[in-house]
């Protein structure tokens, strides 16, 4: 059975350089943003989709394990830092903490429950996992069902950032979201990152040498859960809502899809990815349904002629390891 | 009573579906190596074909019972001569990916022209009306629908596990390299294959249309609550996919009877539980 990525490269220290010097191109990029016109909600957006994009690509793209329901962790995350910010009256800092935390528990339980299967069932799963998800919080009171909590208070992050202002709301945004990249960045290149990869390739042989991969399975599993959570809490911030739209399936094939676009295993791919798809959905809300089949389009053109992704194909054009 | 009759009679309806398409499921899984995701899609079209033949052609709800999936079929074979073929030999998620993809765009267009509400589809002259059972009363129509799903799953169970065409099937499922060396078409087979579970989507979607009205995201959901079913039953069996497809529809029937807030997902609470106390699934060859 073929591997998810064929090429991957040895971690050289050029290879290492290479992902340093885009970091910093990126981070350097997105510094600036606010001070070249582009409307800041549409690039805050982006990067919160790209934090939950990356932190599914950690599943997929290292550990070959395909989360279809991703969007349980968006949406339990954002509803219980919406309540905690609304109803508990809670600080940023905190709600943000909260609602990260129920992600890491919610990590936990499904991923106790989804890795009992391998492959395709473990997708099924997780869909069917998340869907169960949907029908509790539209029953739920505490969600408000179809309406969702709204107008959520930005407040004052540790009690000095006054997130209420875009400029200071965007670089909070932009500090989280380098944060977690550089976690999944440290986590990929750890020894248990290795690991995580041996069982992609191959788990029964990782497996005969010793490791227990249910528990390394299990933790990436909890890390990505948490990293996506901790994504949905800072989505709080910038929406100002908490929906039923973040935890429904059509969320999680759309955090796929960006992950598939900008090449499944790459380091940079899931970035790449989440901006496409934001920003095509921002230049084509005006076709209604047709962004759905456009949507649909582009997930066969990727299967079909560029599995690697954007990324992928041009870290293979490189040979470069992005 | 009369009430928990009716809900049973609701679950029998629905486990039909559930039957029918983790069926469809089951075999192209076996064959393909695919989990299809159009399957609530092509389900759909198959409601929308026979909503197209009564409006636009004139033909009535027998016929379209057999053109509708014939059509429906014809669409999925072109679908894998077209694009699922190329994925033999890649990795799982491929397919399910590229089905999705299919399913977004089947149900996207159909959105586009159909909006989400549902088209009416009136019930055939020869099954309006119900009888009385003496302890309760059954409309006909509803009545039909578990009964000729019932004969379909079997005949399908038959086909499969009794037949000549069904051996080469198996065979084809355990090893396509031997097969193929006994002059066997195998890539022939494996089209078929996609197109006989496509079309008994396509039937499940004509059943239903005058029981739940013909939308375009009719399927959508649907296909969630079959993948759970199909992890509870497992693929390896034929039997067992029929079974727990009944079974199932009926334990969501009595959960909308005793415990109404429960029944969108008793399903995928069975489900947690199989996986806690038997991973492999109630059927269970590991996967």
């Amino acid at each position: 059975m073929s591997a998810l990525t064929d090429d991957t490269l040895p971690m050289t220290p050029r290879a290492m350089r290479d992902e340093m010097i885009v970091f910093a191109v990126m981070a350097a990029l997105l510094a600036v943003v606010p001070f070249t016109g582009i409307y800041p909600f549409f690039v805050m957006q982006a990067l919160c989709f790209a934090l939950l994009a990356c932190a599914f690509n950690l599943l997929i793209g290292y550990g070959g394990l395909l989360s279809f329901g991703h969007a349980m962790f968006l949406g339990t995350a954002g509803y219980v830092s919406a309540h905690a910010l609304k109803v508990w009256g809670l600080s940023p800092e905190l709600g943000i903490v909260v609602g990260t935390a129920a992600a890491a528990l919610l990590g936990l339980a499904t991923g106790y429950i989804s890795i009992k299967r391998q492959g395709i069932y473990f997708s099924m799963i997780t869909l069917a996992l998340s869907q169960l998800l949907y029908f509790l919080y539209l029953q739920a009171p505490f969600t408000h069902g179809e309406d969702g909590i709204q107008g959520i208070p930005q407040g004052h992050l540790l009690g000095i950032f006054d997130l209420s202002k875009p400029l200071v709301l965007y670089y909070v945004v932009l500090v989280g979201f380098l944060a977690g990249f550089l976690l999944i960045y440290r986590t990929i290149n750890s020894p248990f990152g290795e690991v995580l990869k041996s069982i992609r390739e191959n788990e029964p042989r990782a497996i005969s040498l010793g490791y227990k991969t249910d528990q390394y399975k299990l933790l990436a599993f909890i890390l990505s859960g948490t990293l996506a959570g901790f994504a949905g809490s800072l989505k709080v911030f910038v929406a100002q809502n908490a929906s039923l739209t973040d935890v429904h399936w059509s969320m999680s094939g759309e955090i796929v899809l960006m992950t598939l676009v900008g090449g499944l295993g790459t380091i940079f791919g899931p970035v790449v990815g989440a901006f496409v798809i934001i920003a095509m959905q921002q230049y084509l809300a005006g076709f209604g349904q047709w962004v759905t089949v456009i949507q649909g389009v582009i997930f066969v053109s990727c299967v079909l002629l560029f599995r690697r992704g954007l990324v992928g194909e041009l870290a293979h054009l490189l040979r470069r390891s992005l | 009573m009369q009430a928990l009759y009716a809900q049973l009679l609701v679950g029998l309806i629905n486990g039909s579906f559930y039957a029918l398409l983790s069926l469809g499921l089951a075999v192209i899984f076996g064959m393909l190596n695919i989990i299809n995701f159009a399957h609530g899609a092509l389900y759909m079209m198959g409601a929308f074909v026979a909503y197209f033949l009564l409006n636009l052609g004139g033909i009535n709800y027998w016929w379209a019972l057999l053109i509708a999936p014939v059509i429906v079929g014809i669409f999925g074979m072109i679908l894998e001569r077209t694009m699922l073929q190329w994925l033999a030999g890649l990795d799982h998620l491929y397919g399910l990916l590229l089905t999705f993809g299919i399913a977004l765009i089947v149900q996207g267009v159909f959105q586009n022209y159909f909006g989400s509400s549902g088209l009416p589809y009136s019930i055939p002259d020869q099954l309006k009306g119900g009888v009385n059972l003496g302890f309760m009363f059954l409309p006909i129509y509803r009545g039909w629908v578990v009964i000729f799903s019932l004969v379909v799953c079997l005949a399908t169970w038959f086909l499969i596990e009794k037949t000549q065409l069904g051996a080469y099937l198996r065979a084809a499922t355990e090893n396509p390299t031997l097969v193929r060396a006994f002059g066997i078409n195998v890539p022939r087979m494996i089209t078929l294959t996609y197109g006989l579970g496509v079309g008994l989507a396509a039937l499940a979607g004509v059943l239903s249309a005058p029981i739940n009205q013909v939308r375009p995201l009719m399927g959508a959901d649907l296909i969630i609550v079959v993948f759970a079913v199909v992890v509870i039953g497992g693929m390896g069996s034929i039997m067992g996919s029929i079974i727990t497809g009944f079974a199932l529809g009926v334990i969501e029937g009595l959960t909308k009877y005793f415990y109404p807030e429960a029944s969108n997902t008793v399903v995928f609470v069975l489900m947690v539980v199989v996986l806690l106390v038997k991973p492999t699934g109630l059927t269970g060859r590991a996967a």
